[in-house]
């Protein structure tokens, strides 16, 4: 795997907040001061348990639901608060989004070539009708559909294809980043295969970047360069992929990790999983310090005072604990 | 499809004629008779009974009816100088179809508009003072909306002419009486529909597109949520006809509903007959066209019906 050093930034993700008001004056931090970096070219896999607070960064990214706080650049520039129309289109443009149920994020009422062909149209990515069917027939044809299959709708078609002609609508104008929501959770596993092989070929033909957030960890090892995991709403730990699931730093993340079956009867046998206690704590109301300590088998006293900071524990490899942070690792 | 159409109007008349059958039978079980003159006596009441062959067993009356349907006669009005129904019908139909087609249009337009605001301004006072309006819409009957806008407006206020039916005018009130509870029922369905398919997750896909919120408020929220309510559209304009009949004697519109209200008073059978079956096949065709309509515009009900593709 390449270093990530030395390469271009395309994304930079600066302390970004997503909070939701929920009732009186509660707030729930959905997303709480997360940042990372995605390079150029590259996947980046965003693992964590269900409403960790991973599909909202990605929401939050293409200003889906606008940020709390925080900054997002998309090489170099600002993405949030972008008034102007043009440069606005300009990056919803670039910036596309695949999700994760293909049955309810397709509009029933409308024909695929409709569905693939609004985003040409209004960003003017095509000159005449012609131009238009032209385009929408190799887009289907690239994500394993045929033409005939334009003038259908949605409910016509299985899950695994509907999530073809989710992505086909995503590639339509010519992204360069594609953030794809937990995009194979919703099929069957036979299908999620064929799906993340079309991901990763469209990768390479088009040189495409992948924010991939999904749960299925064996899955993000398999698709991703790098892997951010992330735990109510925090970043806990990121680093390269093999570097992360052969020696994970994060007690979060060992835990993970140790869920994954291993298909060797031997080795399952005497494979040791870490429990966690409890369940996530309510993200309205967080712990103090660490959010992890209250599940954390190596819980110190000063994970309680102190928020970890989120630093480079080795070279490309992130970490927010302070297990891991020279002034506390002893205790 | 085609297959379904017919299968649907092969069923629309067997409707219509068990509804007439009905109605004619019902009808002569009404007490009293259409002479109840006391000027009148028994032998020239038996004369008249037997000149509009009242006398015959009601099976064969039947049967002559219907043949007279077939050849477009709807026989002779009692009451009217035996003037035929099919002219009494034509000449009162104008006043009514314009009323019900006018306060189809000013309803159903308020209503979405009402609806659609709503439900973008949800939870703030504009979605309050909608709903309000809504349901008081639905809670008062039109005849009293009907008074109280003759008193105020049309009395206290003397904005607007309290009666009758000679121009742009007189329109005014009996169309806003007869609207009020088309808006009120379309606005409510069309909150509620406008916030199911604002929460969809094509509506999220559609900004992730690029569209601007106003695109995708109208060419994928509204359209969708339209479906739906076009499905009330056929019970409300049905409503609107009965109301009418109210809303006409009210305000002295020269039109059907009045003249049917009269005619039952007045047992003047087929006067009552060619009403009824006039108002059915409209109820027939109405309920038809809308089913159809919800067919065309949703395509997965349109595959549905229609069998294979």
């Amino acid at each position: 795997m390449i270093a990530a050093q030395g390469r271009e930034k395309l994304l930079e993700v600066k302390n970004l907040k997503k909070y939701f008001n929920v009732g009186h004056k509660e707030v729930l931090k959905a997303v709480d001061d997360v940042s990372f970096t995605i390079y150029k070219g590259e996947t980046l896999g965003l693992v964590g348990e269900s409403g960790c607070g991973k599909s909202t960064t990605g929401r939050t990214i293409i200003d889906l639901y606008g940020a709390t706080g925080g900054q997002v650049l998309y090489s170099g520039k600002e993405v949030h608060g972008v008034k102007e129309k043009s440069k606005k289109k300009e990056l919803t443009r670039k910036m596309q989004m695949i999700f994760q149920d293909p049955y309810a994020s397709l509009n029933p009422r409308m024909t695929v070539k409709d569905i693939i062909a609004e985003g040409i149209d209004i960003h003017g990515l095509a000159k005449n009708s012609k131009e238009r069917q032209a385009r929408v027939f190799e887009l289907l044809e690239t994500v394993g559909l045929n033409r005939d299959h334009a003038s259908r709708y949605p409910h016509e078609f299985s899950g695994g294809q509907r999530q073809r002609i989710g992505i086909a609508r995503a590639l339509a104008v010519d992204p360069d980043f594609i953030i794809a929501d937990e995009p194979i959770s919703a099929l069957d596993v036979s299908i999620q295969a064929q799906v993340v092989n079309l991901l990763q070929n469209l990768q390479k033909e088009r040189g495409l970047t992948y924010l991939f957030i999904a749960h299925d960890l064996s899955m993000v090892k398999h698709i991703s360069d790098r892997v951010g995991v992330m735990y109510l709403g925090n970043m806990v730990e990121l680093s390269e992929s093999d570097e992360l699931y052969d020696e994970p730093l994060h007690p979060y993340t060992q835990a993970l990790l140790s869920a994954i079956p291993v298909p060797d009867p031997n080795v399952e046998r005497s494979r040791e999983r870490i429990i966690l206690e409890g369940d996530v704590p309510s993200p309205i109301d967080p712990p103090s310090g660490c959010r992890f300590r209250t599940r954390c088998p190596m819980a110190m006293d000063v994970c309680a005072q102190v928020t970890p900071k989120w630093q480079e524990a080795k070279e490309g490899h992130w970490v927010a604990c302070h297990l891991h942070d020279d002034e506390y690792k002893h205790g | 499809m085609v297959r379904y159409i017919i299968g649907r109007i092969g069923y629309l008349i067997v409707t219509f004629f068990i509804i007439a059958a009905l109605t004619f039978m019902l009808m002569q079980l009404l007490p009293g008779s259409p002479f109840n003159s006391e000027k009148l006596t028994n032998e020239q009441i038996e004369i008249l009974k037997d000149q509009y062959h009242l006398n015959d067993p009601i099976a064969k009356q039947f049967i002559n009816y219907i043949g007279g349907i077939f050849k477009g006669d709807l026989g002779v009005s009692f009451t009217y100088d035996g003037r035929p129904v099919t002219k009494l019908i034509s000449e009162r139909i104008g006043p009514s179809a314009v009323l019900g087609i006018e306060s189809t249009i000013v309803g159903t337009i308020l209503g979405l508009l009402l609806g659609i605001i709503a439900a973008l301004r949800r939870n703030t006072y504009i979605d309050y003072i909608s709903m309000i309006v809504a349901v008081l819409g639905i809670s008062i009957p039109s005849f009293v909306f009907a008074g109280l806008l003759q008193y105020f407006v049309g009395v206290k206020w003397a904005l607007l002419p309290v009666a009758f039916w000679e121009g742009p005018l007189y329109h005014v009130m009996p169309v806003i009486s007869l609207a009020v509870g088309v808006m009120a029922t379309i606005a409510r369905f069309m909150r509620t529909e406008m916030l199911e398919v604002l929460g969809q997750d094509y509506m999220t896909t559609a900004k992730a597109k690029g569209l601007s919120s106003v695109t995708v408020v109208f060419k994928h929220a509204i359209r969708n949520a339209l479906i739906p309510v076009i499905t009330i559209l056929g019970p409300l304009v049905i409503g609107l006809v009965t109301g009418t009949l109210v809303i006409e004697h009210i305000f002295a519109v020269p039109g059907l509903g009045d003249q049917f209200v009269d005619s039952i008073s007045k047992r003047d059978y087929p006067m009552i007959m060619g009403t009824t079956l006039l108002y059915s096949a409209l109820f027939l065709i109405i309920i038809l066209v809308v089913d159809l309509l919800y067919g065309i515009i949703d395509p997965r009900i349109r595959l549905a019906s229609g069998g294979k593709d």
